[in-house]
């Protein structure tokens, strides 16, 4: 019985793949477009608010804390917090995406500028560099390896919560795995969740890459 | 710069000569730092001649990194005048001000992501200079401060401290400005190649000819560089500003002898060279001289051996015993002289030279040539009439 159970239903039926290729390749597209979407909006507030704590010091622990805050709130409560404003669109499933992601932008943006040693910044400020370029050609060159590791970790968690976002029907691969689920049938969820594992590596990846060529002088160690 | 002030000029060429001389005048300068009940710098008055090297020491909480960092205004003063060739600095856009001030510390604070010659680049960048001019600026001053060419390229991380340090005094002279801040530039390096970092700075300062202002809390290298040394109490009190010989031969109060230690003579000798003895020909003959001549030189100076010249360089010594045989001078057998200095060695150098030599006297090699002798007697002479005058 287990036997034809087992033969019925396996882990990867190889004909389904290729009779819903387009189907799944809409999934993917959709949860690529969903995670560069709210990774992108979550790095502009989280420059804009990032700016705020480094001009305004004392804002930068209301800031973080807000940020800690919003990153408690439960993925599936906020989305619902939103339907009703904003029904089941895009906005309603980008927004929260975005808000998890400040937390770690902002924290790490903020490492990032008070790993400058100090004095870097004297030599800049003697050497009559303005507060403006100071921060554009010292400050933010040499914060941006904390900023990238930002953006990684915020990629990464941002592709595993898109498949959440499914249950608001914005698509994506998540709606492949609960496809599989109401049906327990295993191929959707398990090419799913792979392409859930390999996108997020991949994107990784791609931000590891950028972020060795922006910063070659952080790779090389000294030799003498 | 003494000797000008002998000459009695028109009233108003004064006026314009004492501009021209002091690069840096402070005037009354006092600082204290908000939440504090006491001046970190106070009353300060400190007027630093074109092209010297002047010297801040003091001991932690004298204000001398205060002090310096109120020239280029990294810190306001909370009263008094900081006058830069005789503009008040509060006058000038901070940012114009610091770009014509070279800026040297400690950390060096180099830009760790730009390359040795971006980091040298970085006030002529600034100031927009085109890259032929600047580049050529670049490789002119790596060959001044001693950087190969090929380190350019490298990033400062992938250098030794030393040569960080001489990149940060590049940097620091990159648009040849006539000032020349340095605070503890080489506290962070070892005892040797902060001695030849010290050693090329003074070469460097013969061939620039900045206004230099440093800041030690190392009584030899403040010593060793100064033209003047401003010796600074905590609170910014200046104790004394002088000569580093004036200082030790004279030091104004207690607090500067404590200060300088107990070994001011011995320092004295380092900051003196035989060339500044007076010339002593010493008991020296001809070696074509006959042996009865070089006796009697021998005799009038009181000892049992003469010193041989030929043809301008010395030959070596001869026993007074062994010309009295009557041989020519030539053939006598000679010692060569085991202490040698030259006219560069320091006082102290030729004294240990002499006292842990046979002889007790030192032949001054000047290039080869015979340039005297120096004794133990001549070296505390030079001390002893300086401390009578």
């Amino acid at each position: 019985m287990s036997v034809v159970a087992q033969a019925a239903n396996p882990i990867i039926r190889w004909e389904w793949i290729v009779d819903e290729w387009d189907q799944i390749q809409e999934a993917l597209i959709q949860h690529l477009e969903l995670t560069i979407l709210s990774v992108s909006l979550g790095a502009l507030v989280a420059a804009l608010l990032s700016a705020v704590a480094l001009r305004f010091r004392p804002m930068a622990t209301p800031i973080t804390g807000f940020t800690g805050f919003l990153y408690t709130i439960p993925s599936v409560a906020l989305f619902g917090l939103l339907v009703p404003y904003f029904g089941l669109t895009r906005t309603t499933a980008v927004l929260p995406l975005a808000a998890y992601t400040l937390l770690i932008l902002v924290t790490n943006t903020l490492a990032g500028f008070d790993a400058v040693p100090a004095s870097v910044r004297d030599a800049a400020d003697g050497m009559g560099l303005t507060p403006t370029q100071r921060v554009i050609k010292v400050e933010l060159p040499l914060a941006l390896p904390y900023i990238i590791a930002g953006l990684r970790i915020a990629v990464v968690s941002t592709v595993g919560l898109v498949t959440v976002a499914s249950i608001i029907g914005q698509g994506g691969l998540g709606r492949l795995i609960l496809d599989g689920l109401r049906r327990t049938f295993w191929t959707p969820m398990t090419i799913g969740a792979t392409l859930s594992i390999v996108l997020a590596l991949v994107l990784d990846g791609v931000i590891y890459l950028i972020g060795r060529a922006a910063t070659p002088w952080a790779q090389r160690a000294r030799t003498t | 710069m003494s000797t000008v002030t002998s000459l009695t000029l028109h009233p108003g060429l004064e006026e314009l000569k004492g501009i021209a001389e002091v690069a840096i005048r402070l005037d009354e300068v006092t600082k204290r730092f908000d939440g504090t009940d006491s001046d970190a710098v106070s009353a300060l008055s400190l007027e630093i001649p074109r092209g010297s090297i002047v010297t801040l020491i003091g001991p932690s909480g004298c204000g001398k990194t205060t002090t310096l960092r109120m020239i280029n205004r990294l810190i306001e003063p909370t009263s008094g005048r900081v006058e830069i060739n005789g503009l008040d600095a509060i006058d000038q856009p901070v940012t114009a001000l610091r770009r014509s001030i070279g800026y040297v510390i400690q950390q060096v604070g180099l830009f760790p992501h730009r390359t040795v010659s971006q980091n040298i680049a970085t006030v002529p960048r600034t100031l927009g200079w085109d890259k032929q001019r600047t580049a050529g600026r670049v490789a002119e001053l790596a060959e001044l401060v001693g950087l190969e060419p090929s380190m350019l390229d490298r990033f400062p991380d992938e250098l030794s401290g030393g040569q960080q340090q001489r990149v940060g005094v590049a940097r620091a002279l990159a648009a040849d400005p006539p000032v020349l801040l340095m605070d503890e530039p080489f506290g962070a390096v070892d005892p040797i190649v902060r001695t030849r970092l010290q050693d090329e700075l003074l070469a460097l300062q013969e061939q620039v000819d900045k206004t230099i202002v440093f800041v030690t809390h190392d009584i030899d290298e403040a010593l060793k560089l100064a033209d003047r040394i401003a010796l600074l109490n905590v609170g910014g009190i200046l104790e004394q500003y002088s000569t580093p010989d004036d200082l030790l031969r004279a030091p104004a109060n207690e607090f500067v002898e404590q200060f300088i230690g107990e070994d001011r003579g011995m320092k004295r000798l380092t900051l003196k060279t035989v060339a500044d003895l007076p010339f002593e020909q010493g008991p020296v003959v001809d070696i074509g001289a006959s042996p009865i001549e070089a006796v009697a030189v021998a005799d009038a100076e009181g000892g049992d051996w003469v010193g041989l010249v030929r043809e301008g360089s010395f030959a070596g010594w001869a026993r007074s015993e062994d010309l009295r045989q009557g041989a020519a001078v030539a053939d006598v057998p000679r010692s060569q002289p085991a202490a040698q200095v030259t006219p560069e060695s320091t006082l102290r150098t030729a004294m240990e030279l002499i006292m842990t030599s046979h002889t007790s006297v030192a032949v001054i090699d000047d290039g080869g040539r015979f340039g005297g002798v120096v004794t133990l007697d001549t070296i505390r002479a030079s001390l002893v009439a300086e401390v009578d005058r």
